[in-house]
């Protein structure tokens, strides 16, 4: 009774693929990788704990991590509503806009930073009139939240748009027909199937919010306990050669993150199991994601 | 499907308010889409469009200036030295983990899957940190590299390592899906014909899946050339010798020239520009299963 660890197949290639893969990964990604765990090692628990929590590390979590869920939660609600528009209803342009969403991703982040200043700067176009309202975007929170946005808008959008499109419209005709409004048609029935892919859009947009840096640096104005992103801090501290701190702050930023995204990930599940078994047997599929994903459940 | 056709046909033309009950008002539809295209207006068209105004303000003569600025050329020389070595070693990367991925089955697939998406989870400023821990001065490597006269960090290797990190897992992850979609039937025809390994590759799977190929190959390049945080921490800054062009804008902007940044800004969105276009193209010519498989890499 052996274990085969891989099916049999005639097609060739599969050492030397595998082997280069592995290889190529170590190489760039996991050696490192480990490199960096290795150096946060070298600080006793006391002084990686007095690095973590010192007050302008603390002041810098809060701007990240709540700047990023600002941003996340602004693009949970416009991304559905970007989606609904862009499936349901036709407009001139209409194709435009929908090529147009995937701009943050493609548009290199320092890129991102200055035309945003340069938009809500006090002399910009939108940062003139907004100052003489008293409204300050540039160089204070309000502009983090602003970067924050930019940089996570297509993920809501793309994660709802195939589910929308996938919808079979028997369903909103069938609530109609039992009496229901279009308004709880949309909260009832619609908004419970696009719920756990938006969610998932939400966590990406969050989860790359966290970590930028390139169009927030620009925008923030830098300022120590006011306006620092805790990337931002890292980087500081790396000018400082205080390599152990930088790496301390990564580590902690890594763990709050992860700490932050499985319960969203768990509210994404129970949200999915609510739409009922076809759901749960195959929420993936369910929700229009792309086969990747079903893959990496699948063994 | 096919059953419930002859019903939604009957039922709208029987009583046109059905139909209605599953669409909204006029009005709502003009709200909806009003606001959902401010809000794309807002965050995407307007800093493009800054990005071009304020290169092109002065006129074409001060715009077309800027690149004769020798640091200028040394930066567009260095980001395509950069991308130009990173690309091609993830699309030989990329293409031998779809390989292996998709055409066998294995135990460890999944694992193998997460630990190519790791670059995407980490923060750009944690993928240049990693570096710097293992090349830096104090770095693991660093007294070894010293006595060996071998410069990684604050120069071109480093950049390039950046580079190759950032933007690990694009091609693979474009790939991957479209290899599992076109299935093994094709490839063991070709065999069984007598084709060689090398000759059923490049004739049957390489055109099969040769927009997905052409789409992650321009993502790459894409995030690549428009690289900032992970470059940023690797670089050094030194103007004329370690600044791509992204840190280039950086530079520039700091320094108050703004039409000379906001020039070079230009460049890399024409650059995003033309890879949302090649996008569409793709797209078109590929149906959406690239789209869908797009998103999960984070583009």
């Amino acid at each position: 009774m052996t274990i085969r660890w891989k099916k049999r197949s005639i097609l060739p290639g599969f050492g030397l693929s595998l082997g280069l893969t592995l290889f190529y990964l170590c190489l760039i990604v996991l050696i490192p990788l480990s490199a960096t765990v290795l150096k946060a090692s070298a600080l006793t628990w006391h002084q990686f704990w007095h690095v973590v929590t010192s007050p302008r590390a603390m002041a810098s979590y809060r701007l990240s991590f709540g700047g990023a869920l600002i941003g996340a939660t602004i693009n949970l609600f416009f991304g559905i509503l970007v989606a609904w528009v862009l499936v349901r209803y036709r407009f001139p342009g209409k194709r435009l806009f929908d090529s147009l969403v995937d701009l943050p991703f493609a548009l290199p982040t320092a890129v991102a930073g200055i035309s945003l200043t340069a938009i809500y700067a006090p002399n910009g176009w939108l940062g003139k009139p907004l100052a003489s309202l008293g409204i300050h975007v540039a160089y204070t929170r309000l502009g983090v939240v602003i970067a924050l946005t930019f940089i996570g808008l297509p993920f809501v959008v793309r994660t709802v748009q195939p589910v929308l499109e996938d919808l079979d419209k028997e369903l909103e005709e069938a609530a109609a027909s039992l009496g229901a409004g279009r308004l709880q048609t949309f909260t009832r029935v619609l908004l419970p199937t696009i719920l756990p892919a938006a969610i998932t859009g939400f966590t990406m947009a969050f989860a790359r919010a966290v970590g930028e840096y390139g169009s927030v640096i620009f925008i923030a104005g830098n300022m120590p306990m006011r306006t620092e992103i805790t990337p931002l801090l890292i980087v500081t501290k790396l000018q400082e050669y205080d390599y152990a701190g930088a790496t301390a702050i990564a580590v902690a930023m890594l763990a709050v993150s992860t700490a932050l995204i499985l319960p969203i990930n768990m509210l994404q599940r129970w949200a999915g199991s609510r739409i009922g078994k076809e759901f749960a047997r195959d929420p993936e599929s369910a929700m229009g994601l792309p086969p990747i994903y079903k893959q990496v459940e699948a063994r | 499907m096919s059953a419930s056709i002859p019903f939604r046909i009957g039922a709208s033309a029987g009583n046109p308010a059905v139909s209605q009950s599953t669409s909204e008002p006029a009005f709502v539809r003009r709200l909806l889409i009003g606001m959902a295209l401010a809000f794309l207006v807002l965050f995407l068209f307007l800093p493009l469009g800054v990005v071009f105004f304020t290169a092109l303000g002065d006129g074409v003569r001060v715009y077309l200036q800027t690149f004769r600025d020798p640091d200028t050329i040394s930066a567009i020389r260095l980001t395509l030295i950069a991308a130009g070595i990173a690309v091609p070693l993830n699309v030989v990367f990329g293409i031998a983990a779809a390989w292996a991925i998709g055409k066998f089955e294995f135990v460890g697939k999944s694992l193998l899957i997460t630990l190519i998406d790791l670059p995407f989870s980490v923060s750009p400023v944690v993928a240049g940190l990693v570096y710097v821990l293992l090349f830096g001065l104090q770095g693991l490597l660093g007294p070894w590299l010293i006595a060996h006269n071998i410069r990684i960090i604050f120069a071109v290797p480093g950049i390039v390592l950046a580079t190759i990190f950032v933007t690990f897992p694009f091609v693979a992850r474009e790939l991957l899906p479209m290899m599992q979609a076109q299935g093994n039937d094709e490839e063991e025809a070709a065999l069984t014909l007598g084709a060689s390994g090398w000759q059923t590759f490049f004739r049957v799977t390489l055109p099969n899946v040769k927009w997905a190929l052409i789409y992650g190959v321009i993502l790459c390049n894409a995030r690549a050339m428009g690289e900032f945080g992970a470059v940023s921490v690797v670089s050094g800054h030194i103007r004329g010798l370690t600044d791509t062009m992204p840190l280039h804008v950086e530079v520039l902007y700091n320094d108050y020239q703004f039409v000379p940044a906001f020039a070079v800004a230009s460049l890399l969105a024409l650059l995003a520009l033309l890879t949302l276009v090649v996008k569409s193209v793709a797209e078109w010519r590929s149906g959406h299963s690239i789209r869908a498989a797009g998103e999960e890499a984070g583009l």
